[in-house]
């Protein structure tokens, strides 16, 4: 039977010469990953059930990224069952403050994870892996739990829809604007329960941190992963990083998909998610009537050195509107190390931004750019549910950070242009 | 199994940060989380919600993020069972990894309105809408989802397998 990469890489996980899409499967884990907010309740089934031992530790992440540094007594609580929880069982890929960033941000960059993984995470952007030719998916608390404990997971083996990428991307448009287009064509339940498999000609146009952003998002369209083949570029980017050797897995050339979605990268526009889905898609040049209160430019989505490196471009030698507050938040250590070296932080500050450490805090309306009622914010993050970043009349408007950053100098949601 | 209440309905799309906004995720106390369930689109819900209601809902219920809580909150505030069009997988898996019951079914989803009483046979998966009388048939669960259902959710079915290998 010919299979879809990701089939590919299941069936090698689970010990299998092939598989076919609805099979339940046993698959084997290379990465079980959890944060601040999962891990707690996934420590707690692990010690409820009496598990004595993880599986291997040196295959399970934590990372305190939400509400870190903490916000309050309660999340430091959380923070302190993860430290001890990692200390006891002496978990290799302990990230806490100092050390930690955005875990999607993270772990590619740390190059825990590599081509060819099967790897779940007690969180629903655990998708983003697919960009180094990963399978990888997001779950709850109690599968992680059971992840640390056996090494494995059960998957019901996923169809999948193709994703067609020709053409190049326009100037001042990139792997934000990619996703949100595929969103607004498929919608939040287009591809439930199925893998999206990018392939074509565009897509060795794509850097890897475009790859990472498009496979981001794809829990927002319902997927169970989404995932890009393995060339060049991940080539490059895994070298010297990777900790484990990528195995290339490929779609046999007459793979099923349950449909083909087509996108010509040069006609991609600057794309905006209007409250309160981020189906509800409209070129940026067609909302520049909305008043906006906030921006955030960072998140696991856009937090990436090429996010900041376009937020700067925009924001150097200027003025943030009067009335706009705009927080820049780098995803890692690494990042915002970057970031102060090549002057992008002096720059943020003197354009009137501020400049915050890692943390998730204001995407899920945690801490660090809470919404009053009625505001309304252009975030660079990956949802615009009711009451995401704050008061339930609160609005989020999703966007790529070229489109954030023109915005925070004008005050109106703002297609950039040179 | 079964169970019996009434009816909190609800639209497309339900995503879990309505279910339980994340400003409360710094605690994982499922009491603590309940008295927030839901309060983002129905600030009467949790005042209202009795020991075995049920909520209906239309496709993609619990989309959105990973966060376990969200099932937890609606178990702890003591709903017994979620009827949808579809569920988002990631809420799937979570419900029954910790033994929420969850049932696809379209028919019931549409027909069934706010306030009426229902009765839920997770055995059979017959649901009876009491107050007008119809009823609906629900896809049993594959064998595989029964055993962690039965056993009282994952941990407890991979420690049963284990006794049993032990054997």
């Amino acid at each position: 039977m010919p299979m879809t990469m990701t089939q590919k890489i299941l069936a090698a996980h689970a010990g299998l010469d092939s598989v076919v899409s609805g099979q339940l499967i046993e698959a084997k884990l290379d990465i079980v990953l959890g944060n601040d907010i999962t891990a707690p309740v996934a420590i707690k089934e692990f010690e409820k059930a009496c598990f004595d031992n993880v599986f291997d530790r040196d295959r399970i992440a934590i990372v305190l990224d939400h509400f870190v540094p903490n916000k309050d007594i309660k999340a430091a609580e959380q923070s302190k069952i993860c430290r001890n929880f990692a200390n006891s069982h002496c978990i290799s890929h302990f990230y806490d403050v100092g050390k930690m960033g955005i875990e999607h941000a993270l772990l590619p960059e740390q190059g825990i994870v590599t081509a060819g993984d099967c790897i779940i995470g007690a969180d629903s952007h655990t998708c983003t892996y697919g960009a180094v030719g990963a399978f990888s998916t997001g779950v709850g608390s109690t599968d992680m739990a059971a992840g640390m404990a056996t090494g494995k997971a059960w998957f019901k083996v996923p169809s999948a829809i193709k994703v067609e990428l020709t053409g190049k991307l326009k100037k001042n448009t990139g792997g934000k604007d990619v996703i949100l287009t595929l969103i607004g064509k498929i919608g939040v339940d287009g591809a439930l329960y199925k893998s999206l498999e990018f392939c074509g000609d565009g897509v060795a146009s794509l850097s890897m941190d475009d790859r990472l952003c498009i496979c981001n998002m794809a829990i927002e369209a319902g997927a169970k992963n989404g995932i890009f083949p393995v060339d060049d570029v991940t080539l490059a980017y895994l070298d010297n990083r990777a900790e484990r050797s990528p195995v290339i897995y490929s779609a046999d050339n007459d793979a099923e998909y349950e449909k083909t979605v087509r996108i010509n990268l040069s006609e991609v526009v600057p794309t905006v998610s209007c409250p309160h889905l981020p189906e509800n898609t409209r070129p940026a040049k067609e909302l520049s009537h909305v008043k906006i209160d906030q921006v955030v430019i960072g998140s696991c989505t856009n937090g990436r050195m090429e996010d900041m490196t376009a937020a700067y471009n925009i924001l150097k030698e200027k003025k943030i509107k009067d009335g706009v507050r705009c927080i820049i938040i780098p995803a890692t250590m690494q990042i915002m190390r970057e970031c102060v070296e090549k002057g992008y932080v002096t720059a943020f500050i003197d354009a009137g931004a501020v400049v915050s450490t890692p943390t998730c805090g204001p995407c899920l309306g945690g801490y660090m750019g809470i919404l009053a009622s009625g505001e309304k914010c252009i975030a660079t993050t990956n949802r615009n549910f009711v009451g995401r970043m704050g008061h339930p009349s609160s609005e989020v408007y999703l966007a790529s950070p070229q489109t954030a950053a023109a915005s925070a100098l004008t005050g109106y949601i703002t297609e950039y242009t040179e | 199994m079964h169970t019996e209440g009434k009816v909190f309905k609800y639209y497309d799309n339900v995503d879990t940060d309505v279910i339980i906004p994340a400003r409360y995720l710094n605690t994982s106390n499922a009491k603590e989380l309940a008295e927030h369930c839901m309060e983002d689109i129905d600030s009467d819900f949790v005042k209202s919600v009795n020991k075995g209601d049920i909520i209906v809902a239309g496709h993609n219920f619990g989309c959105g993020s990973s966060r376990e809580h969200a099932p937890i909150a609606i178990m702890a505030c003591g709903v017994g069972c979620v009827i949808a069009k579809s569920f988002a997988r990631i809420f799937y898996r979570n419900a029954i990894n910790i033994g929420l019951p969850i049932l696809e079914c379209s028919d019931a989803a549409d027909e069934i309105c706010a306030g009426h009483s229902v009765n839920v046979n997770f055995d059979t998966g017959l649901i009876t809408d009491l107050t007008t009388g119809k009823t609906y048939s629900a896809p049993p669960f594959p064998k595989f989802i029964q055993n962690i259902i039965s056993s009282g959710g994952l941990l407890a079915a991979i420690k049963n397998e284990g006794d049993k290998k032990d054997e």
